[in-house]
């Protein structure tokens, strides 16, 4: 490829996400939605259970992503969307549905709703960004919090005592059309991603990684940096899924670094001990290994 | 298009409000910039203007400028401080640390 | 054209001649024939509707908030443990003023388990800002729906159509069922001003702080109060097209009548028979029905309750810790009148007991005997 071809834009110029938002300095969230809108456009409703993000947009009257967003209880995000969607149907409108859900929202309360909805194959995209935890109450342990991890509800005398929970396994179960994972690190990848799921009809499900420098305790310019360490030591590994059976790694880590590298800088970590580090780096291994026995040759 | 105003809005009367709680207002009144503590400041003499910064806001608070550079078409990166927050992560992530963060007068 | 329908049919044909567009729903008995015969029209084509089989109640009302914001005619069917389960979207409903019509089968809280029939599931969400209509027959069942789709829509406020377990769900009665020509013109296509649009975008139910948050809820109040007129307008409007006679309550035989017995529903229907043994029997009774419980019809019910001697509010609910709710929003209702009065209440009929003609003679004569009531209930018909 030609230099100036390589060094071509592919993220799309144009802004919809406007300003002024309200969420902390550094929100990987935030930077996952201005992304997702570029991809999908202003074609777009946004259904939005409780979150991080039902703050971040603004007070009523004020709304800050220019484009129809609907609030919807914490359960009920995917089937809320569900209903929107069936109503754009019987009116003949081809809008993209989107859930934008947390992680609480997602593995948690809403878990048999969003179970309910891919069943359905209902036609949406569900995006979860995932900063692995309940942020917008204030940072308690979520069925996402990695394990070990420190929040106020795994405080240091307890931190999380189980693993984090394999949503991307249990969406696959469900046999939906296209699932991926994304990291705010790499946004011509989850750019890509989300085009692609745009133009694929049913249930499209997208795990966006979205560190959070509140929750996660590191200072805000980090955020990206730790969503790239979170990807290049294998901690989350990108992958798209094509229905529930056909995996594809995306983005091969043949070096990885080491996961204390990603750990380190983050406060809800530092009362890791050695022997804590020796358990994730093997465990990383372990689910890396795990998966690379299901990806596709 | 979402309305603009030029701070937060509070009814006066509630037959001024629209039937229940919808947004017709844009989010532009709600200056972030004042909640910085450092400022980032771009060296255009390093910039290679491979956009990474632009890529990495959460703010969208950086504007591409059409520019040209030695007779070339380029797209410039511009820090719009009204709503930049000061975060750090354009500093954090210019591989050719073009960016230096600066502590915010007042 | 008359057909020989259960209640829970008549709901769906309510809802299939109001042409829905969206329907969501989770079965439970004993409403579940009202979604299947839907599902049949729908697959037929019968319907031009889209039928979304949720995993839940509180998705299913979830998702006709959803469809309903988007500016479609919704409708669902449900009953007490299924009502309960979307109590949190009942509130979202309302909050959005969606104008959702769903039709309630009443049926007893577990636990125990029960499917028999009880109030107490409908009026546990008196408070949620849904309109309430409680029917006697089938014929008001699916006349009902279709009016409460034009007061809903008017109003922008859900509306749930009432009716007892067994007793009407699964009790076939003729209906008349209304030409799908009238209906359309009684009932025009829903237009709804602010929906969910890519056209139009906003943002819908955003974080609302104490500076305007109290007025969006006097909207709501405001909506309401309004309801009192429509009701009857629609009422009006229904009769001049289709010849059947509703309002906000109705009454029998209260012309003259010194004492009154109020009740709702099936009990009331019942009672009919009793006012008519009782007036045989020499005493001058009449009959009040509580049709629309919400909102409040409290004027029609001082109307008629200010000029007798004594009434009593028979409730096939209780508010436990208070007494039978009908009881106490009839006595709220009077309160600051001049002419009240006494007032007793009764509740009976739980968890789908027998209320017969005979019961309700027996709490008439009952309470006759009495000068005022000593406690706030009296109960009929336990095993004591």
């Amino acid at each position: 490829m030609e230099r100036s071809e390589k060094m071509k834009l592919k993220i799309p110029k144009e802004e919809i996400m406007g300003h002024g938002n309200l969420a902390c300095q550094g929100c990987g969230a935030t930077l996952a939605m201005r992304h997702t809108l570029k991809a999908l456009g202003k074609n777009t409703i946004i259904v939005l259970p409780a979150c991080c993000w039902s703050v971040i947009d603004g007070p009523f009257p004020h709304s800050v992503v220019n484009v129809p967003l609907f609030h919807t209880a914490f359960a009920a995000g995917p089937s809320t969307a569900s209903g929107v969607k069936a109503a754009l149907e019987i009116q003949g409108k081809d809008t993209n549905v989107v859930a934008w859900t947390g992680d609480g929202g997602t593995y948690d309360i809403g878990l048999g709703t969003l179970s309910g909805a891919a069943e359905r194959n209902d036609d949406m995209i569900y995006v979860c960004y995932d900063n692995e935890a309940y942020m917008n109450t204030g940072i308690q342990r979520s069925s996402s919090t990695p394990l070990k991890a420190w929040t106020t509800t795994t405080p240091v005398e307890s931190p999380k005592e189980t693993h984090k929970k394999d949503i991307i396994s249990i969406m696959a179960a469900h046999r939906i059309p296209y699932i991926a994972t994304a990291s705010i690190s790499y946004p011509e990848d989850m750019i890509e991603k989300f085009k692609k799921a745009k133009d694929i009809k049913g249930m499209r499900f997208i795990l966006v990684f979205s560190p959070c420098p509140t929750g996660w305790k590191y200072v805000p310019q980090l955020t990206v940096k730790l969503a790239r360490l979170a990807v290049q030591s294998r901690v989350f590994p990108l992958v798209e899924i094509e229905n529930g059976i056909k995996w594809k790694l995306t983005k091969e880590i043949t070096h990885p670094k080491p996961v204390a590298d990603y750990l380190k800088p983050q406060g809800r970590f530092k009362h890791l001990s050695k022997k804590d580090l020796v358990e994730i780096q093997k465990n990383v291994n372990q689910d890396w290994d795990r998966l690379l026995k299901k990806i596709e040759k | 298009m979402a309305k603009k105003s030029d701070k937060k809005i509070i009814f006066k009367k509630e037959k001024e409000m629209p039937p229940f709680a919808i947004s017709f207002y844009s989010m532009e009144y709600n200056k972030t910039g004042i909640w910085r503590n450092f400022r980032p400041v771009i060296d255009y003499d390093k910039c290679t203007f491979c956009l990474i910064c632009w890529k990495s806001c959460p703010e969208a608070a950086i504007k591409l400028k059409k520019t040209k550079v030695k007779g070339k078409e380029k797209l410039q990166p511009v820090i719009d401080y009204e709503y930049c927050k000061g975060c750090g992560i354009c500093w954090e992530e210019c591989p050719t640390k073009a960016i230096d963060i600066e502590e915010e007068s007042d | 054209m008359r057909k020989v329908l259960m209640g829970n049919h008549a709901l769906s044909y309510g809802a299939k001649l109001s042409r829905a567009q969206v329907i969501s729903a989770y079965p439970i008995t004993p409403q579940t024939e009202v979604v299947e015969l839907l599902s049949r029209m729908c697959a037929s084509g019968e319907l031009n509707a889209k039928f979304i089989k949720v995993e839940s109640e509180h998705s299913a009302m979830a998702a006709l908030i959803g469809a309903s914001s988007t500016g479609v005619r919704t409708f669902t069917a449900t009953s007490a443990q299924g009502l309960a389960h979307m109590h949190e979207m009942l509130h979202w409903a309302a909050g959005a003023r969606t104008p959702i019509v769903m039709g309630n089968i009443n049926r007893a809280f577990a636990p125990p388990w029960s499917v028999w029939t009880e109030q107490n599931d409908s009026l546990s969400q008196r408070d949620t800002g849904w309109m309430q209509l409680y029917a006697q027959n089938n014929q008001e069942v699916l006349d009902s729906v279709i009016q409460a789709y034009k007061v809903a829509e008017s109003l922008d406020l859900p509306a749930m159509v009432i009716l007892a377990a067994f007793v009407l769900s699964h009790t076939s009665e003729t209906v008349e069922i209304p030409e799908q020509e009238k209906v359309d013109e009684f009932l025009p296509p829903y237009e709804r001003e602010y929906k969910l649009d890519a056209d139009e975008p906003h943002a819908f139910g955003g974080l609302t702080n104490p500076d305007n948050y109290f007025e969006l809820r006097y909207k709501i109040q405001k909506a309401m109060e309004k309801a009192l007129i429509k009701w009857e307008e629609v009422g009006e409007e229904f009769e001049e097209i289709f010849g059947r006679k509703y309002g906000l309550i109705e009454t029998y035989k209260v012309s003259d009548a010194k004492n009154l017995i109020i009740s709702s529903a099936t009990i009331a229907s019942t009672a009919r028979n009793a006012v008519d043994s009782l007036r045989e029997g020499g005493a001058k009774v009449g009959l009040m029905r509580i049709r629309v419980f919400r909102p409040f019809p409290a004027e029609q019910i001082r109307a008629i309750l200010s000029s007798v001697d004594k009434a009593v509010v028979i409730d096939r609910n209780i508010g436990f810790g208070a007494s039978g709710i009908f009881y106490q929003e009839v006595k709220a209702a009077m309160y600051n009148e001049k002419n009240t009065p006494p007032i007793f209440g009764v509740v009976t009929g739980l968890g789908g007991r027998d209320v017969s003609s005979k019961d309700i003679i027996e709490i008439y004569q009952d309470v006759i005997r009495r000068e005022k009531p000593k406690s706030d209930i009296i109960w009929k018909g336990l095993k004591k």
